[in-house]
């Protein structure tokens, strides 16, 4: 066997270049999440409990909600909850859909599992002061549980989305509003973290730059005027939040963020 | 050595200085740090969140059940020695701060428990409107916390492995020192569980 110290050298080097390889695999989010359908509209009805009127007048009605309050609340029907708490999976699920507007985390989803026979109102960060945890309970005992109790999927999911409507639709935003401003100062905070590829290499160029410009000015040469432009080091290059509307009318969350906040009931 | 030589040599090393200090970590472990304290918070405010309802919930059990005063008096005692564990957040990485923390709170989770369990005995309190809405906020608030100790694990897993991973780690010993932050662990059975207030 051969052991000059060049080959000894590479080995190590391959090491730890497999060494740093499999610490970065291990470094993915090790928490496991169930497969949540696709979002496919204000009402996305996976379990299919819901006639096409039904949901046509739903989608109507919550689409005028956001168009008048900006607050976006979400129905969706699942055919099963994976084997997770209702609770866990509707953090979940809002989270990765994004219901409501980034900043503000105006959203709210109501879940339905009918093969679980339970029910939640997840409620966004930012909706939390008006939907509240008895208010949101309090739906569900009183216009959704005794719907569903007679069998009834459907009037239970419209009485339990108008009561929702006509909640969120009452001029209390003063005080969600108060809530939204403390959660969107966290938001920024966990953003700072992110440089783009593109300033790194902005900033290389302007390094090298000014280094040329210095080192030519030894020799006695002369330059003209340095201009410099580039993207700033503020907030710009940030994915957008905001309006996420595709085109053709497609439904998207804007981005909201959910604290497990809400209630939930079974029947 | 030629002065055109030197000249790129420099050239060499600064862009190499500038990428190496673009991705070492200079700026993230610092803003991770941040995230991780942000959660804390959180973490803090549901826990104070949750201490807030029991005053209002321990005297609307007593209204319908005055004789359980043991049940009534531990979860008093519970919350009061429970409210009084503070965790510093710019020691984050001790982990006998967060154990002594977990375990008060624990302490508290398992009376409430109790309380709930008692409170089957009572019909008329379980269908009382005031003692239903203090359940679902108490409700809603064992749900948060687990959100938000999840959310914290989480936060404190990124800021680890950034810590520890090349080439960041070297960032993190020379220049801040960091240690590794403790996450939550279920101490006991049914820790990360919320009390049962089914009914």
């Amino acid at each position: 066997m051969r052991d000059d110290p060049l080959m000894r050298r590479l080995s190590w080097l391959a090491l730890l270049l497999a060494t740093l390889l499999a610490v970065l695999q291990l470094a993915t989010p090790a928490f496991a999440e169930p497969a949540y359908p696709k979002l496919s509209g204000r009402v996305t009805d996976a379990a299919g409990v819901l006639p096409p009127d039904t949901v046509a007048a739903l989608e109507a009605r919550l689409k005028t909600l956001e168009d008048t309050t900006g607050t976006q609340l979400v129905v969706a029907t699942v055919p099963g909850l994976d084997g997770y708490e209702i609770e866990d999976y509707g953090v979940g699920l809002a989270r990765a859909w994004g219901i409501g507007q980034k900043g503000t985390n105006n959203g709210a989803v109501l879940l339905v599992a009918p093969n679980e026979r339970k029910v939640r109102i997840e409620v966004g960060y930012g909706l939390e002061g008006v939907l509240t945890d008895a208010m949101s309970s309090q739906i569900i005992r009183r216009a959704i549980i005794p719907q569903f109790k007679a069998g009834d999927m459907p009037a239970g999911i419209t009485a339990g989305t108008d009561a929702l409507i006509q909640l969120l639709s009452l001029p209390a935003d003063q005080q969600a509003a108060q809530v939204a401003a403390v959660d969107a100062g966290n938001d920024r905070a966990a953003k700072v973290g992110a440089i783009s590829a593109i300033e790194v290499i902005f900033w290389v160029i302007v390094l090298l730059w000014v280094i040329g410009a210095m080192s030519g000015g030894k020799r006695g040469r002369r330059r003209g005027p340095v201009i410099l432009w580039g993207p700033g080091t503020g907030g710009s290059w940030s994915s957008g939040g905001g309006s996420s509307w595709g085109g053709g009318g497609g439904f998207s969350g804007g981005g909201g963020s959910f604290g497990g906040g809400g209630a939930s009931g079974s029947w | 050595m030629t002065n055109g030589f030197r000249r790129t040599a420099a050239l060499a090393g600064l862009a190499g200085a500038a990428l190496l200090l673009s991705g070492c970590g200079i700026n993230t472990i610092p803003s991770k740090e941040e995230a991780v304290k942000a959660k804390w918070a959180d973490v803090e405010n549901q826990y104070q969140r949750r201490a807030d309802l029991i005053p209002n919930l321990v005297a609307t059990v007593k209204g319908f059940a005055a004789q359980e005063k043991d049940v009534l008096e531990s979860v008093t005692k519970a919350r009061a020695s429970a409210t009084q564990v503070q965790v510093d957040p710019t020691k984050l990485s001790d982990p006998g701060q967060i154990a002594a923390f977990e375990q008060a709170q624990g302490a508290l989770s398992q009376s409430l428990g109790r309380l709930l369990v008692t409170v089957e005995k009572y019909p008329e309190l379980k269908s009382n409107e005031n003692f239903l809405q203090l359940q679902s906020q108490l409700e809603g608030t064992e749900n948060r916390i687990a959100v938000a100790r999840r959310d914290y694990n989480i936060a404190v897993q990124d800021y680890n492995t950034e810590i520890r991973t090349f080439p960041s780690l070297i960032t993190a010993k020379v220049v801040y020192g960091a240690q590794p932050i403790a996450p939550f662990k279920a101490t006991s059975v049914n820790a990360e569980k919320a009390p049962e207030v089914a009914f």
